[in-house]
């Protein structure tokens, strides 16, 4: 269940208390997140709207370990992450969030394969391990045979595919997606928003993504939209699917 | 090793780039090398030198003559072994390019006082007995095909300057590769017989070996006080400190080198860490996923570090390599001119250290950028 700006839910899996951030251009203080509260249960799938600058992409780098904030905290799993230094919070990511990204952020002179490997060779696995992993998450994406292609040689919503590949790979606690059809086509939008559907549904991952498209938010259990650094609006999108609702 | 294929692939992600870089180290590391090489073949003489000779010149000058009698008197310091003599000849084969060292030697002292230069028995006897005979250093009868029996004729400017014809006999090696086996040596007595009369009875230098190394300031002052306030005044000193002053009248060549080595080393250090530099800024976005996927500060700064190691001593072991090649070449075509031209071990480590001194300088500082990125910076980049 996804609740917003309430008192909280202790057992979720992502709690948010009091979340503030604020930048400074120049000599002006920008406020860009404030007072967030959130929490959000295993197997949620969240989209988070609104228009540009009012905070998306930051909440999501809060959430993923990538920024501070100015104040308050991130729960994950129990862990506090907002106050674990700079080295710690590199292993925390790597072992509980999956990023997918707009521009699938590939490396372009590996292969399918080897871009999908790169957060096992953070691991202890062997080598054949790594390779049976890496073979299963192309399997769940539907690229197994296309381990040995460079990025040049695939779509974009293949590219996209194995960014998330990649990002699954580690099983991490969470997916978050920034914009993860915005650089794509209508058909391959829905190809890409039926497999984060089926990562939610068959292999009950908790997504957190952000988009602008009203069309690839409805597929979400719930859609947050923020406005100016608020969360504004909550509304249930997905009929059948939720567990839940709206504090 | 778990992260060598992203280092080879982002290594090989520029060929162009790549191959130009390696250039530049190959021909780096050769110059080093070859520089190298030439350090180490003007200090040979004062590394090698055996501590227990000396050589008294002509306090003036080692061009001056000084007496073949004062030989006798030589000998009868205590702690002197034995003496040998030595003239200059100055000669050319068949052509002013062909030159090598060629000395009027005493026969009677030569193997005693230069005990590292090994002549077989047989040959020696048969150079004794042959008044124009010759032995000859395996390097330059090499050079010029030149093989016992043969008759060969050496032309000279001075000695009263035409063309003497020499016997060679026999060829000498040198006990280790270091030894210099490039000289021409003739009967002191077929020397004295040609040469203008105002010259008979004159030498060019003494080697003096003495019973012990441990004599040789004692002898050095007693020779040349010995000959002190005489028309042929004389200076002695070790064999090593006459290697060296003979050095130092082709300049300073420790310097030049120095010189030349400092700037191949920075102007490296620059085409490298300027490649490092943009090839770093070209990847900040996949530097950034890093990142976010996980990889911590050091195994960026370790892989980027790596990268230019790889670079490093690949174009180090293509400049070696290319060295090994063509010093021996370049060797044989200088010789004469040079002493031997040996491209040691200890160069070759050093050459590999030199690179790799050079790749982890040059990655450092991209190294440390790509450390520090702010992956959410990176991104906004991007």
């Amino acid at each position: 269940m996804v609740s917003v700006n309430t008192n909280g839910n202790s057992a979720a899996l992502i709690q948010v208390r009091g979340l503030n951030k604020t930048y400074r251009r120049g000599g002006e203080q920008i406020q860009v997140l404030q007072g967030l509260n959130l929490d959000v249960d295993k197997g949620d799938f969240v989209a988070f709207m609104g228009p540009s600058g009012s905070g998306k992409t930051t909440l999501l780098n809060l959430l993923g370990g990538l920024d501070v904030p100015t104040s308050g905290t991130v729960s994950v799993a129990g862990d506090e992450i907002t106050h674990m230094s700079s080295g710690k919070l590199t292993d925390w990511r790597a072992r509980h969030v999956g990023f997918v990204f707009q521009m699938y952020n590939l490396v372009p002179v590996l292969t399918a394969s080897q871009n999908v490997e790169l957060p096992l060779l953070l691991t202890r696995l062997s080598r054949s391990a790594r390779r049976e992993h890496v073979e299963a998450a192309l399997a769940i994406v539907g690229l197994r045979d296309r381990g040995n292609h460079f990025p040049r040689q695939l779509s974009g919503g293949q590219e996209q595919r194995v960014a998330i590949a990649r990002a699954i790979v580690s099983d991490p606690t969470f997916l978050l997606c920034d914009e993860p059809t915005g650089d794509l086509d209508r058909k391959s939008a829905d190809e890409i928003m039926a497999l984060i559907e089926e990562l939610v549904d068959k292999h009950n991952k908790t997504v957190l993504m952000v988009t602008h498209d009203p069309l690839v938010a409805a597929r979400a259990h719930m859609v947050l939209h923020l406005e100016k650094g608020v969360l504004v609006e909550a509304s249930k999108s997905r009929e059948n699917t939720m567990a839940g609702g709206v504090a | 090793m778990k992260f060598r294929s992203l280092i080879l692939a982002n290594l090989f992600r520029k060929k162009v780039r790549l191959l130009l870089t390696l250039g530049s180290f190959g021909v780096a590391l050769f110059l080093f090398a070859f520089l190298a090489v030439v350090r180490d073949a003007f200090n040979r003489g004062g590394s090698i030198a055996a501590a227990n000779r000396l050589v008294t010149i002509n306090r003036v000058s080692i061009i001056q003559p000084i007496p073949l009698s004062d030989r006798d008197k030589i000998m009868r310091i205590p702690g002197v072994q034995s003496v040998t003599h030595d003239n200059w000849f100055g000669g050319v084969y068949q052509d002013e390019k062909n030159f090598f060292p060629q000395f009027a030697i005493d026969p009677e002292n030569q193997r005693q006082v230069f005990s590292e230069l090994l002549v077989s028995d047989d040959q020696w006897n048969a150079f004794l007995k042959d008044r124009q005979g010759a032995i000859v250093g395996a390097s330059t009868a090499k050079r010029f095909g030149w093989k016992i029996g043969d008759r060969i004729p050496i032309k000279t400017t001075i000695w009263g300057g035409g063309a003497w014809e020499f016997n060679i006999d026999g060829l000498y090696h040198g006990r280790t590769p270091q030894d210099d086996d490039t000289q021409f040596w003739f009967q002191w007595d077929y020397f004295e017989e040609r040469v203008p009369e105002r010259n008979k009875g004159q030498v060019g230098w003494y080697t003096v070996k003495l019973d012990s190394p441990d004599d040789a300031v004692r002898v050095a002052k007693t020779i040349d006080d010995e000959f002190a306030n005489s028309p042929y005044e004389t200076k002695t000193e070790t064999e090593s400190a006459f290697a060296a002053g003979w050095v130092k009248q082709f300049g300073n060549i420790e310097l030049l080198i120095l010189a030349i080595g400092s700037v191949v080393f920075f102007t490296l250090l620059l085409v490298t860490g300027n490649t490092m530099a943009i090839s770093v800024r070209e990847r900040t976005g996949e530097l950034a996923i890093l990142k976010a996927i996980g990889f911590k500060d050091g195994s960026i700064l370790a892989l980027v570090l790596a990268e230019a190691l790889t670079i490093a001593l690949l174009g180090g072991l293509l400049g070696l390599g290319l060295a090994m090649l063509a010093i021996p070449v370049l060797g044989a075509s200088l010789s004469g001119m040079l002493p031997n031209l040996i491209l040691s071990k200890s160069i070759l480590a050093g050459g590999l250290g030199f690179a790799l001194l050079v790749g982890a300088t040059s990655g450092l500082l991209p190294g440390i950028g790509a450390m520090r990125l702010r992956v959410v910076e990176a991104f906004r980049r991007i």
